[in-house]
């Protein structure tokens, strides 16, 4: 594993800057091919946001213990193992291991919020609502279709290609627009040989777009946590096998993976990262598919505290998820597409050990429709108070530019 | 670089080089077999519309047995949403070879051309059953005639009804929205101005969005074909760009009308003169060109043939190589036709191998197949695709097609076959320096020559 040979990296990126102040050309100018930034990142807090994929059942997450209409809607759920938090309310089993974080005042929830996409509750427009962090798909379709934090991204003076960082092989809407932004999916690697490798960088020594981004990736192959280069073989080229990669993105048995690479370039030079969890959408057998979606969760957020050490105070996670479920178990012991959710903050930067939001209730006449959760706040007010409090933003740039139409006292601060 | 322009028409306005296959080297060549029947030889069918329609009934018979509570009912829905998603597989195959098998590789870009420009995605599973039907039903029969056909078959299809919510659009003043059950959708009549005909800058505002939305209300396809439903058309005249549309009741006809002139509307021929010289020739092109192109369109009253004939009888059209990108999809293909994978291997390939060796890679590359994630398509510019995550996704993928499908090629032969004279003397030293012919296989699939028209 010599590749990563800082030799190979320096000496081609001081060409490459020549031969783009040389030849001035469009693609050396594009903000997308910025090389690796050197400069300072803009503030130290950090944000990492987590779109759960498939609507997180927050009922589920988050658990009305005392109140007995829960188990008449809810006669299968598995209560062995559920913490008890505060205020008639207990955690899903399968983050019991996050228990030291909720007593350390790291973990906080929101419950009943959502997003302000209603009644046709399809995962598709409810995900893009969700990242585009607009009022409707109208306003999100005719404005652009930008994610609200690469527009909080282009308020910020100054912003490197490499201040944000979109995580795993999705495209993700949230950080879409026009201010630059870094993505990598870690684990992959170039599996040449090293001498192949080298013919490779030579070869692509007259292409400034291809030289940049070649310089990028194999520096960006050696920060990768965990087995450094992971997928980078010898001169035997073995292959991981790309359909089971994928197959384990799209399932989140990655999220671990995920979280830590995140955390390395938080510790460099990245204050934002985003990435994805899938696997929410449990519509049959919810006691065996949800744990499974929640314990890849759970070690993301272990892995990104554990990653970012001391930076870990400075740092605030929001889980936000497009929708939440029925209220009612359906008949195949699952449950469908609901209204009214719940988020999940995490981070040394959070006031934790608090459960956000205002309880709507569960009798029929306090559904959404008779058949959802209430939402009561915005998931959009939480995030806008977090980015006020970490990053000092405006009410009016986070009412007008990144959440267009939001009231921000839609939401609550939660950070310290 | 100068190359031939052999070369520049089989990479720039083609899939690429096939061993054994005869690419003609001019517009005039280019042309003369696109005015040929469209014939593309593959063992694979996807479902036709009947089919799609047959089968989506199944599915909405069997939603409703499973709301009822009906036994076994949730498991026949399923069975069958699986059913209607595995057309994507077949889907996939079918796009795959076609544009791999093809021996009129014009033809099969200018399908995908216009297949991303009229965007539509299943956004429920149910839906893929549509996507086969879409570009062989809509698309495909409808490039090589007039741009008002293309536009109609697109526009209402029921994919696209489906995939921009038109479906459901019911006029203010119908029935249907003063009854409370409903009301305008305007997201078809949005994006059919912004995306489809005029483009962003054209001459349009949401005073003609919101009319044209009045004036589609009630267009919806149903079993026996595409209806203007009575009670959700909106009563009364609508004004387009200046234009009324106002038959005695509401119909099919208005809506025909107003996309018969929109589609020769100046902003539609500017709008689309620039997307086919952006997608084929440059990022950066020259106003000219795009005049050139747009002033046939114009004069010919949107004959597409026209258009792509003064697309190709320019001279930009056939100098300075290498200036676009090719996306995913059309990097793996070329690099299958330069290999000369056995088509019976493709047709015989099963999910696991299309994820693995096609639709895989083209999602770490940064495109998911046929899914750009929303209706404007994908991007064009070069800078788009050449990311260090997009880069090291094609470096991987070369690695991975030259070792399963390089066999015993001689790096030197595959070279010429695969670029004939684009390849530069930087991309020769490499291959001529390499330690194994594994090596050099990968170097010329990663080349910037090989991924760049």
């Amino acid at each position: 594993m010599t590749m990563a040979e800082p030799r190979l990296i320096d000496p081609d990126r001081r060409k490459f800057l020549l031969k783009s102040l040389v030849l001035g050309c469009s693609a050396a100018a594009s903000p997308l091919i910025t090389p690796v930034s050197f400069a300072s990142a803009p503030w130290d807090n950090r944000l990492v946001v987590i779109i759960l994929r498939g609507a997180m059942d927050g009922l589920d997450l988050l658990r009305p213990v005392e109140d007995p209409l829960l188990a008449g809607y809810r006669p299968d759920m598995q209560t062995d193992g559920q913490v008890p938090l505060a205020a008639g309310f207990a955690l899903h089993p399968a983050l019991a291991s996050l228990q030291p974080m909720w007593q350390d005042g790291e973990l906080a929830f929101a419950h009943a919020v959502s997003t302000p996409y209603r009644d046709k509750r399809s995962h598709f427009d409810g995900q893009d609502l969700l990242e585009a962090g607009h009022q409707t798909m109208h306003d999100y379709a005719s404005t652009g279709r930008s994610g609200w934090l690469n527009r909080m991204l282009t308020l910020v003076p100054g912003a490197t290609a490499r201040t944000a960082f979109s995580v795993g092989q999705e495209d993700m809407v949230l950080l879409n627009g026009t201010a630059p932004i870094s993505s990598w999916a870690p684990g992959q690697g170039l599996s040449m040989s090293d001498q192949g490798l080298e013919l490779l960088q030579m070869m692509y020594e007259d292409d400034p777009l291809f030289h940049a981004a070649a310089s990028d990736a194999i520096a960006l192959t050696s920060m990768q946590s965990g087995s450094a280069g992971a997928g980078m073989a010898d001169g035997d080229g073995e292959m991981m096998d790309m359909g089971e990669a994928i197959a384990a993105a799209n399932q989140g048995r990655r999220a671990k993976e995920l979280a830590g690479f995140a955390a390395t370039q938080l510790n460099a030079d990245s204050r934002i990262a985003a990435f994805s969890i899938g696997g929410f959408d449990t519509h049959r057998a919810q006691n065996r598919a949800l744990p499974r979606a929640l314990t890849q969760l759970a070690q993301a957020l272990i892995s990104l505290k554990d990653t970012l050490g001391v930076n870990w105070d400075s740092t605030a996670v929001l889980c936000l998820t497009e929708f939440g479920r029925t209220v009612r178990q359906n008949g195949t012991q699952g449950t469908d597409h609901g209204t009214g959710g719940a988020m999940i903050m995490a981070g040394g930067a959070v006031r934790g050990g608090t459960i956000y939001g205002h309880w709507p209730g569960l009798t029929e006449a306090e559904l959404y429709q008779g058949r959802d959760l209430l939402p009561t706040m915005d998931v959009r007010g939480f995030a806008g108070h977090a980015m006020q409090d970490l990053f000092g933003f405006t009410r009016g740039d986070l009412e007008r530019i990144i959440f267009p139409g939001l009231d921000l006292s839609d939401g609550q601060k939660f950070i310290l | 670089m100068t190359v031939s322009p052999a070369t520049i028409s089989a990479v720039r306005f083609g899939y690429g080089f096939r061993a054994d296959e005869h690419t003609p080297a001019d517009a005039v060549g280019l042309l003369d077999r696109l005015a040929q029947a469209d014939e593309t030889p593959l063992n694979i069918a996807p479902w036709n519309l009947v089919r799609s329609q047959s089968e989506l009934r199944t599915a909405r018979l069997l939603l409703r047995d499973r709301r009822n509570g009906k036994d076994g009912a949730d498991a026949a829905y399923k069975k069958q949403v699986k059913k209607s998603r595995s057309q994507g597989v077949v889907v996939a195959k079918s796009v795959f070879g076609r544009a791999i098998y093809g021996r009129d590789g014009f033809r099969e870009r200018l399908v995908m051309f216009w297949r991303d420009h009229f965007t539509t995605e299943a956004k429920v599973a149910v839906n893929f059953a549509y996507a086969g039907d879409y570009i062989d039903g809509a698309i495909r029969p409808n490039i090589t005639g007039r741009f008002s056909d293309l536009l109609r078959a697109a526009i209402t299809h029921p994919a696209m009804l489906a995939y921009l919510d038109q479906t459901m659009s019911a006029g203010t003043d119908s029935r249907r929205a003063k009854s409370g059950k409903g009301g305008l959708n305007e997201n078809l009549a949005r994006e059919l101005l912004e995306l489809h005909t005029l483009g962003v800058d054209g001459a349009y505002g949401q005073a003609d969005v919101r009319q044209l939305a009045q004036l589609m209300a009630g267009m919806r396809f149903v079993h026996n074909g595409l209806e203007m439903h009575p009670g959700m058309a909106q009563p009364g005249s609508k004004s387009v760009l200046g234009r009324e549309y106002s038959g005695a009741q509401p119909s099919l006809d208005d809506v025909f009308a107003f996309l018969d002139d929109v589609a020769l509307h100046p902003d539609t021929a500017r709008h689309l003169a620039r997307k086919l010289v952006v997608h084929f020739i440059t990022d950066t092109p020259d106003q000219r060109h795009i005049d050139y192109v747009c002033e046939h369109y114009l004069a010919t009253a949107g004959d597409l043939m026209e258009t792509y004939s003064a697309l190709l009888d320019h001279p930009s059209a056939w100098m300075d190589f290498g200036q676009k990108v090719k996306q995913p999809f059309d990097l793996i293909v070329s690099g299958m036709r330069a290999l000369d994978l056995a088509q019976a291997v493709l047709e015989g390939a099963d999910r696991r191998a299309m994820r693995r060796y096609l639709l895989g890679p083209m999602l770490v590359m940064g495109q998911e197949f046929l899914r750009p994630g929303g209706p404007d398509g994908w991007p064009e510019e070069a800078a788009a695709w050449i990311t260090p995550q997009g880069l090291a996704g094609r470096v991987q993928w070369a690695t991975d097609a030259a070792q399963s499908f390089g066999a015993d090629r001689d790096p030197r032969g595959f070279l010429a076959t695969a670029l004939a004279d684009a390849a530069g003397p930087g991309l020769r030293f490499a291959v001529s320096g390499a330690a194994s012919r594994q090596d050099a296989l990968t170097l010329i699939l990663a080349s910037p020559e090989f991924n760049r028209r």
